[in-house]
């Protein structure tokens, strides 16, 4: 019990590692049902594009892979410095911390200005559902529900991010003020797990929104 | 045991392993596998994020009430899409007419 008179301790837990392990936990009961709130997303995508292939790989072509593909690329780095973040929180490194998060925030905002000229570059060009939907025909009309939840989908992991970014901007003056340390960084442990948790939304929204029926190209849609 | 500081190099190391998956993936995706390329597209996805969960969200070096928790929300996550699926690929078996109306 060294730790007893700790002033990161609340007094309701034995310990700190009590502490951390209830934060975490929490954490992942919230990430539970965040899985089974993207879920919805998830299975209604399942359910339309069983329906629908052929209008689903048409959508799908009229995304911006390149763009698709660099956000990717942007949201798993920004998962590797919030990861290092933590690490400079658990190795006493204030510094590398405050550094970390600043990089971690850096790469969400890039994001989404990228996101924000992929969904202006839709409205251009009619793909946004409503009275000014148009797709070519065949496929027509067909591909409108590709795009309610591409938009759907996107956009729900876009507020995700802002949230994210949001609270990322209240733990940054408290990091700075050397808040978390090796003994207690739990907000910035359970704000990475929120992070991670988005990221790894990403890692199925773009193979499922940007990649399905590449393939097809060679024959026309 | 305080908590498990995980080595920069091992987040490294996983932040290589996601990027190598990101590029298979999107080369995939150009060629035709057939009812595969879903497959594959879905390993790596699932691939990646057990890579994130374990590593970037430290579960390999937790108790073992967090990977429980964890893996209750996938459990969950399958009976919404088993179910949901069930009724709707069987709606059409006794000639009850198309779940779509048309």
């Amino acid at each position: 019990m060294s730790t007893a008179h700790s002033t990161s301790l609340a007094h309701q837990f034995d310990s700190l590692e009590q502490q951390k392990e209830s934060a975490n936990l929490g954490m992942w009961l919230f990430l539970a049902q965040e899985i089974l709130f993207f879920g919805g997303l998830f299975a209604a995508y399942m359910l339309y594009r069983w329906r629908e292939p052929e209008a689903f790989a048409a959508g799908s072509h009229e995304l911006d892979i390149t763009l698709g593909l660099i956000n990717t690329v942007i949201l798993i780095a920004s998962s590797l410095t919030m990861a290092l973040g933590v690490h400079a929180a658990q190795t006493n490194k204030t510094r590398a911390l405050v550094r970390w998060m600043v990089a971690t925030g850096g790469l969400g905002l890039a994001f989404l200005v990228i996101k924000y000229f992929e969904y202006s570059a839709k409205f251009e060009h009619h793909l946004v559902p409503g009275p000014s939907f148009f797709f070519e025909p065949p496929i027509g009309g067909r591909a409108e529900m590709f795009f309610s939840l591409y938009f759907a989908m996107t956009g729900m992991h876009a507020l995700h991010m802002i949230v994210g970014i949001g609270v990322l901007a209240w733990l940054l003056p408290r990091a700075a003020r050397g808040m978390y340390n090796a003994e207690y960084h739990n907000p910035i442990e359970c704000f990475g797990l929120y992070w991670h948790f988005v990221d790894i939304v990403w890692i199925f929204l773009f193979p499922m929104l940007y990649l399905i029926g590449r393939h097809y190209h060679a024959v026309g849609g | 045991m305080s908590h498990h500081v995980v080595p920069v190099k091992t987040y490294l190391a996983v932040f290589a392993c996601l990027m190598v998956f990101t590029v298979i993936t999107v080369a995939v995706a150009f060629v035709d596998l057939g009812p595969l390329n879903n497959i594959v597209m879905l390993g790596i996805a699932i691939t990646k994020a057990i890579l994130v969960v374990l590593f970037f969200m430290h579960v390999k070096y937790s108790t073992r009430m967090i990977p429980l928790v964890a893996a209750s929300g996938f459990f969950f996550l399958l009976i919404l899409f088993g179910l949901t699926m069930q009724d709707y690929l069987t709606r059409g078996w006794l000639g009850a007419g198309s779940p779509w109306g048309h």
